[in-house]
């Protein structure tokens, strides 16, 4: 008799019903299997009406970002034999509209990120034919933590502030300005000022940190957002300080 | 309901955000959409890790390139095409740096460049082993300054609208409404990536189901070199999970269980501590997972409960090496396979990784039907020929994206306007949709079943080395399984992120894709490249110095033709490796 | 140029939970967070108090040694033993957090965060020292 977990996974189908329900299934547990491949098998082999997202499965791509035992995870990333013997509880990603089951709207980060203007903002530009700009490892270390955001939307998921408020502009989109403002071919800080300094921006932030603790990429989005807060607090004495042709 | 685009790009991985680039910046009047299955940050470029190549070094040339390509394809691929190619890979990969791709560098602040399989300069460019997921960032990213880029993101075109031999629009399903639109456009092009998900073992993830080859199939236009799928030889056993091509140019060694670097044995070289360029373990593809498959029947590879692996050895590289260069490497075998390759061997076997095959297209993009182009995996140019080079491939995306965008702009801004014949094709797919699909009830088997079946014909026919008999049988049992797919069931009928009916559309792309394979697996008696027929061991260049066409007869049959290929200053040779 | 197809932000099928007001007992995280946001409050009593320890040294011996009888009082000591706590919380997780806001790059690589946290424990310590030695050494 093989040995089986049983997964509790949100159900919502809105042309049937007005709130989510719960529903239980029993799946293999294999030592190999992660939260996934459960689904997977559910759907498969059992009910093929459950809805959720996945594609790469090796958690690069970002999709499968799910609140497992009350965590935000990614699916693919996350083993069955964790939560031995079960229940596991496979809910769709909080502070998200939930179109279905376990999928979840995130038009709100998709709206909010050109706003932080993600692309390299040069006052010259140089032609290909003349090569690359030059940019040191040093240089490079200086943003390539918060470079490497899969857009999972896990930080979105644990900020209490997100969920409170959706128009904070939220972990990974100020941790992405960050990474052009850090980049020493970026000339664009003062171009995305106006918006993180916003209250919605890096003020709405009150270092609660579970974004930080929630991403699978170790981006430490807090980092990202108290630093910029030093940074504005900054260029806000400077502007004050300094008189304009100093600036 | 119908929207109106002059140029539609269909998947929004690397070439498809490239050829929208190329769009906007060549026509800014020109109103242009992407449609995507996913949020194209999601699209499977994603994933590529290794690297893209492009010469830069002072010692190296772009003729060195092309030789490399053109011999690693086993002289299969289009020599024009390919001087085309290595020609501009380098401006591509310039312009995605001064986008703001995180490229490694040298303590002097120049672009790193490493040694890759089958090449014998080093000019690989890469981003730690990451490439592809900040190449893909980058360029979404990028597209966000263009304001006139319009993203339908998470619509399914089903449907190609083909009217007077030239392409007038899509039909695209909108995952969270189930509404069915007709997009018309004046120009399309088709960046939707490989399908190695026909196959049970790849690195390819769950969307990677042929979908654009399966529309330009169905409205007529060929799939070239269908035959020709290369297996990465290093994936990990269970999940298939690529480990990059580049754990071995920075000195991995293959060792079967006697601890021995077998690929000695096969006419690549030999054994030298440090990783030597188009030698041994960075041989070309086909040629090191041919020799898994020779080491297995020998007995000397190692059984574990997923088949047999062979091992891919790190640990003499040391702990600062892999942080640094392959870190992700790292944390793919510490998270799916409980092994630290620091300290670990770490098992691998050969995975389905790439399709050197596609939908025909010229230099630019451009297939028979007008209107109609395809660029990225989904398309064979043909550059990669009967195998296709590590790191070849994302600079392909971005150098023939860019050229299909410039064509199919160039194209729209003088095409009439779509007609409206075509909408009464876009209401047939629509009604088609709602009945045939979601009405569907009580059928005896489920899309998973068939999909499995699929899966295992694919291994068991088209695998590495191949046979006549195994062919014809695999062709049998296709049709059958079409048959099947018919009337498969489907649970879910609801219209709200509905993804049975997506994987229901997917299963039958999967299968008219995997029907083209194997027929022109059948056709082509010889061994070339990735094609590999026991019946048919040596290459013969007399019958088969040519790309398979296949055509979609109106039955579902394949009908298959040859185009020769286009030699240019590289007349055909002996692949050597290791000497 | 049309413009893509755009749903409307509320779509009435989705589904939205709201947040509840006790949320912030849902994680343990979360709880150590709002104690903390709190312990502001006790840091404003504390300076309260000084300023009232001020006012009363200003205003004589009289007043001085009335304050202190207060300050006796049972009640107001537990507040302060509270406040204390806060405080001591207040400053724990500040300084803990410190290195995410100040990075600092030495030698191509960051100075890690137990040292910039490290450096405010110090810091703390040495001042108390200071004052400690200043009040107890008549």
């Amino acid at each position: 008799m093989t040995d089986t977990i049983p997964m509790h996974v949100t159900r919502y189908r809105p042309e049937q019903e007005t709130a989510p329900t719960v529903e239980e299934y029993e799946v293999p547990l294999r030592r190999d299997w992660a939260v996934l491949d459960g689904l997977n098998y559910i759907k498969d082999r059992q009910d093929g009406t459950l809805s959720y997202r996945w594609s790469c499965r090796m958690g690069i791509c970002g999709s499968c970002g799910m609140t497992v035992n009350g965590e935000p995870m990614l699916t693919c990333a996350t083993f069955l034999t964790e939560y031995k013997p079960g229940p596991v509880r496979v809910e769709p990603l909080s502070n998200f509209p939930v179109i279905r089951d376990l999928v979840v709207e995130i038009g709100d980060f998709l709206r909010k990120l050109p706003k932080v203007m993600p692309w390299i903002v040069r006052d010259t530009e140089k032609p290909t034919a003349e090569g690359e700009y030059l940019q040191t490892p040093d240089e490079q270390d200086a943003y390539k933590q918060y470079s490497m955001c899969i857009n999972c939307m896990l930080c979105y998921s644990a900020c209490p502030v997100y969920g409170l408020d959706p128009h904070f502009l939220g972990p990974a989109a100020i941790a992405l300005a960050q990474r052009y403002n850090l980049d020493s071919r970026d000339h664009g800080a003062a171009d995305r000022l106006e918006l993180l300094t916003h209250p919605d921006g890096v003020w709405g932030c009150t270092l609660v940190g579970e974004c930080t603790r929630a991403c699978p990429k170790d981006v430490d989005p807090a980092g990202a957002i108290q630093r910029y807060k030093l940074t504005a607090a900054m260029q806000s004495l400077k502007a004050f300080l300094l008189p304009r042709g100093a600036r | 309901m119908t929207d109106v685009h002059d140029v539609v790009l269909v998947g929004g991985g690397a070439a498809g955000l490239r050829a929208a680039i190329a769009v906007a910046e060549a026509d800014p009047g020109l109103s242009v959409a992407i449609v995507s299955k996913v949020y194209p940050m999601r699209s499977h470029t994603v994933s590529a890790e290794g690297g893209a190549a492009g010469v830069i070094g002072a010692d190296d040339t772009l003729d060195d390139h092309a030789y490399d390509t053109i011999s690693g394809s086993d002289w299969l691929c289009d020599q024009d095409a390919v001087e085309a190619f290595v020609a501009e890979a380098p401006h591509e990969l310039l312009r995605l740096e001064h986008w703001g791709c995180p490229w490694s560098r040298e303590p002097d602040g120049h672009i790193a460049v490493r040694s890759f399989g089958g090449m014998r300069k080093m000019r690989t460019w890469f981003a730690a082993d990451k490439t592809g997921f900040h190449l893909l960032h980058t360029l979404f990213q990028t597209t966000l300054k263009y304001p006139g880029i319009a993203r339908y993101d998470e619509w399914l075109v089903t449907r190609l609208l083909v009217e007077d031999g030239r392409v007038q629009g899509v039909v695209a399903l909108e995952l969270m409404s189930g509404r069915v639109e007709i997009i018309t456009a004046r120009a399309v092009v088709l960046c939707t990536g490989g399908c190695g998900r026909v196959f049970p073992f790849t690195t390819n993830a769950n969307i990677k189901t042929g979908d654009g080859m399966a529309l330009a199939y169905r409205a007529g236009a060929p799939l070239k070199d269908m035959e020709f799928v290369q297996y990465h030889p290093t994936g990990l056993p269970f999940t298939g999970i690529l480990i990059t091509e580049a754990a071995r140019s920075e000195g991995g060694w293959l060792i079967n269980k006697d601890g021995y670097r077998y690929l000695q044995d096969y006419d690549l070289g030999q054994p030298d501590p440090k990783p030597v360029l188009r030698s041994m373990e960075l041989g070309p593809r086909d040629r090191l997972s041919q020799a898994f498959v020779h080491e297995v029947e020998k007995g000397r590879a190692i059984d574990t409960p997923y088949g047999p692996v062979v091992h891919l050895d790190l640990r003499h590289l040391g702990q600062r090496l892999i942080d640094t260069k392959l870190p992700f490497v790292r944390e793919l075998c510490l998270n799916y396979q409980n092994i630290d390759p620091v300290t670990e061997l770490v098992p691998v076997r050969p995975v389905v990784h790439y399709m050197m095959g596609g939908v025909h297209t010229d230099m630019h993009g451009a297939t028979p039907i007008h209107g109609l182009y395809a660029a990225g995996e989904a398309a064979c140019v043909s550059i990669n020929g009967a195998n296709r080079l590590g790191s070849n491939s994302l600079p392909e995306c971005l150098v023939f994206g860019a050229r299909a965008g410039r064509a199919a702009a160039e194209y729209a801004a003088a095409a009439p306007a779509p007609g409206s014949a075509v909408l009464a094709q876009g209401s047939d797919e629509q009604r088609r949709l709602e009945r045939d699909l979601l009405s569907r009830t009580g059928g005896p088997e489920r899309i998973a079943v068939i999909r499995d079946g699929m899966q295992q014909v694919m291994e068991d026919s088209a695998g590495i080395y191949r046979d006549g008999d195994a062919l014809a049988k695999g062709a049998e049992a296709l049709r059958d399984l079409q048959q099947r797919a018919r009337s498969a069931t489907l649970d879910d009928h609801s219209h709200t992120f509905n993804t049975e009916l997506i994987a229901a559309l997917e299963l039958s792309n999967m299968l008219d894709v995997a029907e083209a394979i194997i027929a022109c697996a059948l056709q082509r008696e010889e061994s070339r490249g990735a094609h590999q027929r026991t019946d048919f061991p040596g290459r013969d260049d007399d019958r088969f110095l040519a790309h398979s066409l296949v055509y979609r007869q109106p039955d579902g049959a394949c009908r298959i033709e040859y185009l020769p290929v286009t030699i240019a200053r590289w007349p055909p040779g002996q692949r050597v490796y290791g000497r | 140029m049309s413009a893509p197809p755009i749903y409307t932000e509320f779509h009435p099928r989705w589904y939205r939970k709201r947040m509840g007001t006790l949320w912030w007992l849902h994680r343990r995280s979360y709880l150590v967070f709002a104690l903390r946001e709190l312990s502001c409050v006790f840091i404003a009593w504390f300076v309260i108090f000084l300023l009232l320890l001020a006012h009363a040294i200003g205003g004589g011996n009289h007043a001085y040694h009335r304050f202190l009888d207060w300050a006796a009082n049972p009640f107001v000591i537990a507040v302060n033993i509270v406040a204390l706590l806060f405080v001591v919380l207040h400053a724990v997780t500040w300084f803990n957090l410190a290195p995410k806001a100040i990075v600092v790059r030495a030698r191509g690589r960051r100075v890690p965060s137990p040292l910039i946290a490290g450096t405010n424990y110090l810091a703390w310590a040495a001042l108390s020292a200071v004052v400690a030695w200043l009040v107890l050494r008549s």
